[in-house]
């Protein structure tokens, strides 16, 4: 922490927040406020008179609230920057200044009530996440009593008691009658590994610090008993298993069972009910105090920067990697990555090692000195565009601006497009290119799989990243499958233009399969939900034209997927066989039809367009 | 839309056994010279090897080619070998496409021959069809500023800024509270090493 404080390439901004973002890879101007700190850092020498007269007080919050501090306060001793803050929700008052004593007493008159927040604009190529994780808040489960019993704490808690910086300098006691607690019980997975409160995952680090706490107890207090509850211990890293048989060693039992309510007996104590698994039987025990091993969550106040950076989470609400296991620090957005437990539930050398891998990443970088950038991206012709703004508000990006109001015809910065094309699908005015995945060369390679026997054939689009790579693995396992399907490869089936599948309808494709990757996965963010939409239109659309929709079939499939492509083209294969040939016929011919109206209507469009533009006087 | 089509080249890999092993490489390397604009289709045992990558490169120049396909492997595995091939004798590295002849065809249809060729020889004809269309592209360069910004000041965050202050680099910490040291600090001791946290 020191070390970072005063490394002379390190600026720290604390007590500050990300306001605003823009521009991209290699150019990210960023807005960052720093909140009124109403004690000058730099003339803070945290001398600490200040403190000593303030009268105001407020719980702890680096003490989990197990004591007090004044409103003008040293968040902790090794706090860095080592300099006071005042807190102005809880200092008596500045206006009119009812107390003014801390100023008073402040030698370095750092003390500046007037403060403001400011505001600072920096400019930086590349961006790394750090945000962390929140501790799981144990009050929604209510059998363990954690808001009833005063006796009940959490693991968080418990850090501090047991801690020489701590409200008791290290002496263990428990918090209603302040003795020190000879009996402890330790709860695994509070928050974990349970879809009751919304947490099904392993919170990764509760286990091994439940191990560590046991030993601490020991060794502060031989004659302490330690009993753990747990469903599973994880004890899979490096040193981690001998370290819980040390545990075991020393006496701690461990007991496999989550118990199902704990309730408050005589003097304080808790008895608790429990199953043991391992003995089949219903057990209670009791202790002087329980601990409550919490898991952790994503962090509930990062949604700005997850908006301001386009991050996706997963459905639990942790940071999307751009892939799971080859690019594991790099975000799905260009010169930002991830570390720590924001990305997932991790422990500090995890955590330290993400970070290592992250800096090595932007590292790679600002070293070259320049970004090289794919060609994949969108090209707007001007001539076509009637500033609707379609394309704008499902950029996954915000690559694309444009003003319906003004007239400002939408431009794109090539930098911040990624290559989805799902603009290219949604423009209405056919304004819009995906370089190298433009329309006549998808609708060329719909026409040359279809030229002949179309009618033994399923037209299937898959996104590069997930569905064709779930096909690459099928094939890597040698999965057999029928061989009926033909791919079409795009970056994202965000790109799948409503025109692509009706014309592999129109040239006699008996089904058509558009493919992507599942929701939180998508590689564009959440480009992939407009391909949702756009195919409830097609099947409206079919439906309308008396063909029938599940002809049109949708499907997620990720890289890992092998299975679920073998399975979901034999399915295809077996819907193709209940087509006939008068269905096929009949969409041929409705379909083209429709095309033809299409085009009369487009020609149409264009003329008034031109004539639009003649009217229109030079200069 | 191209009136005159461009001069294209197929290359029809049989990855040894891999894909000649289902599928009738010659059968679709005969198919392939059939199709519009092809003007040359050549078979190959091993396409990704070095004398592989020879030929196709003798043949763009030899026979003036302005677009390749290769019919091998997943482009996900081989179209960064297969860009740089094409690139080495001049070729813009977006003129070049690939039809999967081995993950999407042979190793998943090798109890169909007959189908398995079938679909070798569509993917071959979708494969040209595009890249008879394909433009030349040209990747963007952009300088990058020489400095980064670190979000959250947890152990994470000050790991990544550490390091890269190390690397040289101007690194902004930004961090939400008063002080640095996030959640980490607040713990007494940590495992496996049982020392302190701060």
């Amino acid at each position: 922490m020191m070390d970072a404080g005063r490394h002379p390439n390190i600026k720290l901004l604390t007590y500050s927040e990300v306001a605003d973002v823009s521009g991209y890879v290699g150019n990210f101007k960023v807005t960052v406020r720093q909140k009124a700190r109403y004690v000058d850092a730099t003339l803070c020498n945290a001398c600490g008179e200040c403190e000593k007269v303030c009268p105001a007080t407020h719980p702890d919050e680096f003490q989990m609230g197990l004591s007090t501090r004044r409103a003008v306060y040293l968040p902790f001793p090794q706090a860095v920057p080592s300099a006071y803050l005042l807190d102005m929700e809880t200092c008596l008052g500045t206006n009119p200044i009812a107390c003014g004593k801390c100023a008073e007493v402040c030698e370095k008159q750092a003390i500046d009530y007037d403060d403001q927040d400011e505001l600072t604009v920096i400019e930086v190529g590349a961006i790394v996440v750090a945000t962390g994780m929140d501790v799981y808040d144990p009050t929604a489960l209510d059998e363990y009593g954690y808001t009833r019993y005063e006796n009940v704490i959490t693991s968080m808690e418990f850090e501090r008691l047991i801690c020489a910086g701590g409200p008791t300098i290290g002496h263990l006691i428990r918090p209603s009658d302040q003795k020190t607690p000879m009996r402890i019980g330790f709860i695994q997975c509070v928050g974990s590994r349970s879809l009751r409160d919304g947490a099904g995952y392993c919170s990764n680090i509760c286990c091994m610090n439940t191990v560590k706490d046991t030993l601490l107890i020991r060794d502060h207090y031989p004659a302490a008993e330690c009993s753990v509850f747990y469903i599973d211990i994880r004890a899979f890293g490096k040193g981690f298993e001998d370290l819980y048989d040390k545990s075991r060693e020393a006496g701690v039992k461990y007991i496999r069972g989550i118990p199902g309510e704990i309730s408050e007996i005589d003097g304080g104590n808790l008895r608790l009910i429990v199953e043991n698994t391992t003995e089949q039987r219903m057990e209670t025990h009791e202790f002087d105090m329980i601990v409550l091993s919490v898991g952790v969550r994503p962090r509930s106040d990062d949604a700005s920067i997850r908006r301001l950076l386009t991050l996706s989470t997963t459905a639990e609400g942790w940071l999307m990697e751009s892939h799971p296991k080859l690019k594991p620090v790099d975000a799905p957005t260009k010169g930002v990555y991830i570390a720590g437990c924001t990305e997932s539930p991790k422990d500090v050398k995890d955590s330290v090692t993400q970070a290592g891998a992250a800096a090595a990443r932007v590292g790679a970088l600002l070293n070259a000195g320049k970004v090289t950038v794919e060609s994949i991206t969108c090209h707007i012709d001007q001539e076509i565009c009637n500033a609707c703004g379609l394309c704008v508000d499902i950029c996954p990006y915000g690559a694309l601006s444009a003003d319906k109001k003004a007239k400002i015809k939408a431009s794109v910065v090539d930098a911040a497009c990624a290559g989805c094309g799902t603009c290219g699908a949604t423009c209405p005015q056919g304004a819009i290119t995906m370089r190298h995945f433009t329309d006549a060369q998808i609708i060329a390679q719909v026409d040359a799989l279809l030229a002949e026997k179309s009618e033994e054939k399923v037209i299937v689009f898959a996104c590069n990243w997930c569905s064709y790579a779930g096909g690459d693995t099928a094939g890597i396992s040698r999965m057999q499958y029928a061989a009926s399907c033909r791919l079409i490869r795009t970056m994202c089936s965000g790109r799948i233009d409503e025109d692509f599948v009706l014309r592999a309808f129109r040239e006699g494709a008996p089904v058509v399969l558009v493919s992507g990757c599942h929701f939180a996965d998508c590689h564009y963010i959440d480009a992939n939900r407009q391909t949702v939409k756009r195919l409830y239109r097609l099947w409206k659309y079919l439906e309308k034209r008396d063909i029938r929709p599940e002809r049109l079939q949708l499907e997620w499939i990720s890289a890992a997927e092998g299975p679920k492509f073998q399975k979901t083209m034999n399915q295809m294969e077996e819907l193709r066989q209940t087509v006939t040939a008068e269905e096929i016929a009949h969409t041929v011919e409705v379909l083209a039809k429709e095309e033809e109206k299409k085009r009369a209507r487009r020609a149409k469009q264009a003329q008034q367009r031109q004539s639009a533009e003649t009217e229109v006087p030079a200069g | 839309m191209t009136t005159e089509l461009p001069r294209i080249g197929v290359f029809i890999c049989d990855c040894g056994s891999n894909i000649a092993g289902a599928v009738d490489t010659q059968a679709v390397t005969d198919y392939a010279a059939t199709l519009p604009g092809v003007v040359a289709s050549i078979r190959n045992k091993y396409t990704c090897a070095e004398p592989g990558q020879q030929e196709i490169k003798n043949a763009i120049v030899a026979q003036k080619l302005e677009r390749v396909v290769v019919a091998s492997c997943s482009p996900r595995m081989h179209e960064p070998t297969f860009r740089g091939c094409v690139w080495d004798v001049g070729m813009n590295p977006y003129l070049m496409e690939m039809a999967n002849l081995r993950e999407h065809c042979s190793w998943v249809h090798g109890d169909n021959p007959k189908a398995a060729t079938a679909k070798a020889k569509d993917l071959v004809a979708s494969a040209v069809a595009r890249v008879a269309r394909l433009q030349p592209q040209d990747e963007m360069s952009f300088p990058v500023t020489k400095a980064a910004l670190v979000i959250g000041g947890g152990i994470a965050g000050i790991q990544a800024a550490m390091d890269l202050a190390d690397q040289g680099h101007k690194v902004y910490l930004v961090e939400k509270e008063p002080s640095i040291g996030g959640i980490m600090a607040q713990l007494d001791k940590t495992y496996p090493t049982m020392d302190c946290s701060i």
